[in-house]
């Protein structure tokens, strides 16, 4: 057992910091800025750092890197609340999709350009009537000559409105039982027939989206992986798309800046609140061991399942456990908006407090993830 | 960065869960909890020829110089076990005791008859306040010549009844700050003015109550620098934590186990249980905790086998396996049913030692002041 990282590991962690100080001005950075900050700008200072694609493998532009370098990198990002948006999709999962599934000409096309973050990618699986059972969607995509035509709808869709292609879960073959009729497609959102229409959320901001599908022709070479094998590539991707250490420090800026406002008004005397800020942090360190784990697997070659889905339902629980905590230590302060003069630290806590619900919905629901651990981490029968 | 455990550790653990699968059933488990002395004598004889009473110690002492990761691996699987005795008591707050603070001649005596199985050594911490601070440390050590003048009362103190020796952590002098002016003694249970008595725990483990009146003790017998002893104390307790700590992992590890294996037998509504998400849903709760608890504990274990500062480690690790054992049984309990209530079932084994545990050496309330100071709250 060894639970440091190597030298290299460690001096990469600092350089990343020191990227991050020089390149990320204080405007920028927000909580959960991975998910709802679409700044092309910062992706492509990332990008000419080599830091898009850092696993993958040297022939497509990628740097070879383990798992363990990229969550280093991502939990330097995080922590300062870096917007990663415009390439958080591509270098997450697209890539390692395209990877083990695409075509050689798919690989060449979209891989340089995920890379450069010159392409940013949203993801197109939950739909009106398909949430959780998402292997029952109806998107359809019929098989036309040259082309699949796409009818339905597409919902929560991150960042549609700002993305360049849409990785799109779709229904091939209407007749099969409903695992075997599922491909993925690469959609270009400018094509026509394609409406996307904003849902502000619940703070306020817009973010996510409804995406229309009206007769839409997608080409065929956009095609990824078999057809109507879709959901078990859907399967691995998201194991990716649960394990990353985003579930544990979406919300750590704020976490830390609150300790320090804890210490700096000696608020830090109160019993009540050194006791809830331990707790925190004692959960706070198991799920970082809990991510730990899941990029170790990864790079000992294990795709993780059950690990990554244990993950992400105890650190996103985590994260609202935190935010609840936070809003309770800076007292009525907790319900100021941002932007609120007297106390800026109420206000990122405030908007926090009420972004935290879409944790435990987003990647999976914390129900879904728990059957998983319990039929594929405990082999228990599903009903 | 590696999260497993080595070849030599994975044997070890391997060799560990037959060797106590066979030798020690959970019917010996509840013999024990009823039987005076509580410690199998050839479940005793058999561990010390397995060399497991020498694996934390060096060789000069008889031991095979093993890391403390390896022994909070063997303390994994005891724990699962529930094994009775005083193993604990011996190697770890005894043992590492003298390891940490004894002097060259104390090591050579004591800790090769420790190593040989042949002597039982336990830590005489506790008093009625049943603190952990070194404000809780009032029996107190007098100096009468050569000799020091023991009196009070200990409480709590692990198989005192079939110790040889406790190591008695007294006060040798008032101090403004209560962490100075306490001395560790070696005490021959036998000497005049002890007696001990056991107290009646839930989990049938054996505590005493160690009344100690006018004990003499030589200056010899002390353990380490005089009036620096919570110094020791601070090291000691830190792995005694973490060696409970994988206790706590293993014993959560086997309730797991149980209760899964209860859910996919158990039929209701004609199915089995563990088929209903309710029930899904428990069993992954427990397999977070469990999960959640190796690698703290592990976590610590191994900054400790490296020497490397780790008080807020070891704090975060006892406080979350407190917790998590509790819960862990409670949802055993909950997935068993009644026939996890009954006496003869293995589950009060663990839901007793859960709460046990959860109390010895601080709870999670405790270890979390100790987070939060450690934060810079």
């Amino acid at each position: 057992m060894d639970f440091r990282f190597t030298a290299e590991q460690e001096a990469f962690r600092k350089e990343v910091q020191e990227f991050l100080e020089q390149e990320l001005p204080e405007h920028q950075r927000q909580e959960d800025g991975w998910i709802i900050r679409f700044c092309p700008e910062f992706s492509r200072k990332v990008a000419r750092k080599k830091w898009i694609g850092l696993t993958w493998p040297k022939e497509y532009g990628g740097q070879g890197k383990s798992y363990l370098d990229r969550l280093i990198l991502t939990e330097e990002m995080l922590k300062c609340g870096a917007p990663m948006f415009a390439h958080w999709f591509g270098d997450r999962q697209i890539g390692p999709s395209l990877l083990a599934h695409g075509t050689e000409e798919q690989k060449r096309m979209f891989l340089p350009k995920i890379i450069q973050a010159e392409i940013s990618f949203c993801a197109g699986q939950s739909e009106p009537e398909s949430g959780s059972d998402l292997a029952s969607l109806s998107t359809q995509a019929l098989e036309k000559d040259d082309h699949f035509l796409l009818n339905g709808q597409k919902v929560w869709t991150s960042g549609a409105h700002e993305a360049d292609y849409c990785y799109m879960v779709v229904r091939t073959d209407p007749e099969a039982p409903k695992h075997r009729g599922i491909s993925e497609l690469i959609v270009d959102m400018k094509l026509p027939g394609i409406t996307v229409r904003p849902l502000v959320d619940i703070t306020g901001e817009h973010h996510l989206n409804e995406v229309f599908l009206d007769n839409v022709r997608v080409p065929k070479n956009s095609l990824v992986g078999q057809k109507n094998r879709g959901w078990y590539q859907i399967m691995s991707q998201l194991d990716y798309e649960r394990s990353g250490i985003e579930r544990v420090v979406s919300n750590y800026p704020i976490f830390r800046d609150t300790i320090q406002w804890v210490k700096d008004t000696g608020l830090g005397k109160d019993p009540w609140v050194r006791h809830e800020l331990a707790k925190r942090q004692t959960e706070f360190e198991v799920g970082r061991l809990l991510c730990y784990r899941v990029a170790w697997l990864l790079t000992q070659g294990t795709l993780p399942n059950y690990e990554a889905a244990m993950a992400k339902f105890f650190c996103t629980e985590f994260e609202q456990r935190l935010a609840d905590s936070l809003t309770k230590i800076v007292g009525l302060h907790g319900q100021l908006l941002p932007g609120c003069k007297t106390m800026p630290l109420a206000g990122r806590i405030a908007r926090e407090y009420l972004y935290c619900p879409a944790y435990t919905l987003q990647g999976g629901t914390s129900e879904i993830l728990r059957s998983i651990v319990a039929t594929r981490g405990l082999n228990l029968q599903t009903n | 960065m590696d999260l497993s455990l080595n070849e030599e550790q994975e044997m070890l653990k391997t060799m560990a869960r037959d060797f106590l699968n066979t030798e020690c059933p959970k019917t010996l488990v509840k013999e024990m909890a009823k039987d005076e002395r509580g410690c199998p004598p050839d479940l005793w004889k058999k561990m010390a020829n397995l060399g497991w009473m020498g694996l934390a110690f060096p060789e000069k002492y008889g031991g095979t110089g093993n890391s403390f990761l390896d022994l909070t691996v063997l303390m994994e699987e005891m724990g699962r076990a529930c094994l009775p005795g005083a193993f604990f008591s011996t190697i770890v707050l005894g043992g590492l005791t003298i390891l940490e603070a004894g002097s060259d001649e104390q090591k050579q005596d004591l800790l090769s008859g420790i190593t040989k199985g042949e002597l039982i050594v336990t830590l005489a911490l506790t008093e009625p306040s049943a603190k952990y601070t070194p404000d809780g440390i009032n029996v107190k050590a007098t100096q009468d010549k050569d000799d020091y003048i023991i009196t009070g009362t200990k409480l709590f103190v692990p198989d005192a009844h079939i110790a040889n020796y406790l190591i008695c952590v007294a006060r040798t002098q008032e101090a403004k700050d209560p962490i100075d002016g306490i001395t560790l003694f070696l005490v021959d249970t036998k000497s005049p003015g002890v007696s001990c008595s056991l107290l009646t725990t839930i989990a049938g483990d054996k505590q005493c109550e160690v009344v100690l009146d006018k004990v003499r003790v030589p200056a010899k017998n002390i353990l380490g620098k005089k009036d620096e002893g919570w110094t020791y104390i601070q090291q000691i307790l830190q792995k005694a934590d973490v060696a409970l700590c994988a206790q706590m992992v293993g014993g959560a590890q086997q309730v797991l186990e149980m209760s899964v294996d209860y859910a996919k037998e158990r039929k209701q509504f004609g199915k089995p249980i563990g088929s209903f998400q309710a029930i899904q849903h428990h069993c992954a709760n427990m397999a977070t905790d469990v999960d959640g608890s190796r690698f703290i504990t592990y976590q610590a274990a191994w900054m400790l086998s490296e020497n490397l500062p780790c008080v807020k480690e070891v704090s975060m690790a006892k406080a979350w396996c407190s917790e998590a054992f509790r819960k862990a049984t409670s949802l055993g309990q909950q997935i068993h049913g009644g026939i996890g209530f009954i006496e003869d079932h293995d589950m009060p084994l663990y839901f007793k030692r859960a709460k046990s545990w959860e109390l010895t050496l601080g709870d999670a309330h405790f270890h979390h002041e100790i987070v939060a100071t450690e934060m810079g709250l």
